[in-house]
């Protein structure tokens, strides 16, 4: 197969979450003498970007995205560490996870499996994580990021709480703040001070790199 | 006024003055008996903030306006209860429940599901309630059980359970079971509420998220009914959620559920689909003798049809 074609390929089977095509692919690519970095971004991400468009318009559907999200991943496991050895640097490091009291997880792990499509490298932390669970995790990942979700309306004050959390240990500069899940709106992020805030899974990851991009040139200004 | 009644798990005729008998508070008209063997209680679920950014801003600003169109579409679709959730992001949800209540109480006589995790609401809620309602929820967490069954005890309400704890929404029938049993206990033992006032929610979560969870609802709603023996109701909107077509799938999943010992759920009353998909599993699991309901059912719908199609 020529490159073109198994890119076109790999992209096609990864919209549609065939697993081991994707990863029978990702093999044969590499085998060829295909860049990891070229099979990342000129297939893997886009596919993903184009399963997260189609969800966003309706189009798609949950397990359609945690299909391919899987897919994805079992290429990336056998790409990451040849990413690594090339110095292929992630975008960025995104620590995540589901807020203490609430143990809902849906929409949290498809925010994970956009970002890791993405090509971010991503710390879940799972459900009902304390504050002080959320600082040892920064303290250890230095992450660009930091991803709160909360489900329900009793739990998100917990992202305020974080925050404070944050401040006190003199971390809350160092890492960029977003929040999300079914009830949280951007006015209430705002409220509670957070840095960013997307309605769903692909559009966090567009506003994340917006936040990032912007953290960048203001450390360059 | 108004009264909420869940009935005794036993699936026979309570006798009269037992624990479970119907209709024992609360004037005619007004009770719904929740229980085995009787036609399953649909709980209208659409006063609820969540995913409707319009009603979130119209809570904000205090504006209850709205209710009464919500409050009359699921009468009009069948609704027997009706759950009330005032928990927009930034509101006083307290002052918001008393206000909800007061009002939806003024527009119908059907009994009120109060839906908050946060006791203060739930206790103005409450006190604002004129009969028995039903609050929703507790978990199996410590800390919870200790808040809210006093409340429900307090007011003489009746409760939903939700086998969680601090940890997980486990996965296993079995988990779910032993939480479930170890709010019954507690509140039985501790806060002696009755165990007829006591629903547990066997947990449905999204086919969409893995197309093993249905399975897993209905088989601890098996051992719930057998092992338990207590009523239950669940979120029967969670089980389409992120797909297409959900009034079908709800209205495959709510007959499979009630067939194993479901006895209510929290779902969209407005939707024909799943409502008659209910009317029907009742009339074929016959909690609908003579096909009594079925029928009105009909006629009512016959009625409605000749109306609109003479000016």
């Amino acid at each position: 197969m020529r490159s073109e074609e198994l890119l076109a390929e790999l992209y096609d089977k990864t919209l549609t979450g065939n697993g081991p095509a994707v990863l029978d692919l990702t093999r044969q690519g590499l085998d060829q003498g295909i860049g990891p970095e070229t099979l990342l971004y000129d297939a893997l991400i886009p596919s993903l970007e184009e399963v997260g468009a189609r969800f966003e318009r309706g189009d798609f559907f949950v397990p359609e995205m945690l299909i391919a999200g899987k897919a994805m991943a079992g290429a990336l496991d056998v790409l990451r560490p040849l990413l690594a050895e090339t110095g292929a640097a992630t975008i960025g490091t995104i620590v995540m996870g589901t807020v203490k009291g609430d143990v809902h997880d849906i929409g949290k792990n498809l925010v994970n499996i956009m970002f890791e499509g993405a090509g971010f490298q991503v710390i879940d932390l799972g459900v009902q994580v304390s504050p002080e669970k959320f600082i040892d995790a920064i303290k250890t990942h230095k992450p660009d990021i930091v991803g709160f979700s909360a489900f329900l309306t009793t739990t998100m004050p917990m992202f305020k709480a974080n925050i404070n959390a944050l401040a006190k240990s003199g971390l809350r500069d160092r890492v960029i703040v977003m929040v999300g899940g079914a009830p949280v709106t951007q006015e209430y992020a705002d409220a509670v001070g957070a840095d960013g805030y997307a309605a769903d899974a692909s559009a966090a990851v567009a506003r994340a790199r917006e936040l990032l991009n912007q953290r960048k040139a203001m450390a360059s200004a | 006024m108004d009264t909420v009644l869940t009935s005794a798990a036993d699936p026979a005729e309570p006798a009269a003055g037992s624990p479970g008998s119907p209709g024992n508070t609360g004037s005619p008209g007004s009770t719904v008996t929740i229980g085995p063997g009787r036609p399953f209680a649909i709980i209208g679920e659409r006063i609820n903030p969540t995913g409707r950014k319009a009603f979130q801003r119209r809570l904000r600003d205090g504006d209850l306006s709205s209710i009464e169109a919500d409050v009359a579409d699921q009468v009009a679709g069948g609704a027997m209860l009706l759950d009330v959730n005032m928990g927009a992001p930034l509101a006083d949800e307290a002052a918001l429940m008393t206000r909800a209540v007061r009002l939806i109480q003024g527009l119908t006589d059907l009994p009120l599901v109060l839906d908050s995790s946060i006791p203060e609401v739930l206790d103005a809620g409450l006190a604002a309630y004129q009969g028995k309602a039903l609050v929703n929820s507790v978990t199996a967490e410590d800390d919870r059980l200790e808040v809210i069954l006093p409340l429900v005890k307090r007011h003489g309400a009746a409760v939903i359970g939700l086998p969680n704890d601090e940890d997980e929404i486990p996965d296993d029938p079995a988990r779910r079971v032993e939480l479930a049993r170890k709010i019954i206990h507690v509140a039985t033992e501790r806060y002696h509420i009755d165990a007829c006032d006591i629903l547990i929610d066997p947990l449905a979560m999204p086919v969409g998220a893995d197309t093993g969870h249905p399975r897993r609802t209905l088989d601890t709603i098996a051992a719930i009914r057998q092992e338990l023996g207590v009523n239950m109701t669940l979120g029967a909107s969670n089980v389409s959620f992120g797909m297409p077509g959900r009034p079908a799938i709800g209205a495959a999943f709510l007959p499979a559920a009630m067939s194993h010992g479901l006895t209510s759920a929290i779902m969209d009353a407005r939707s024909p689909d799943l409502v008659r998909a209910v009317k029907a599993a009742d009339l074929v699991l016959n909690h609908d003798e003579w096909g009594a309901a079925w029928i009105a059912a009909h006629r009512a719908r016959q009625a409605r049809e000749q109306q609109a199609a003479s000016p």
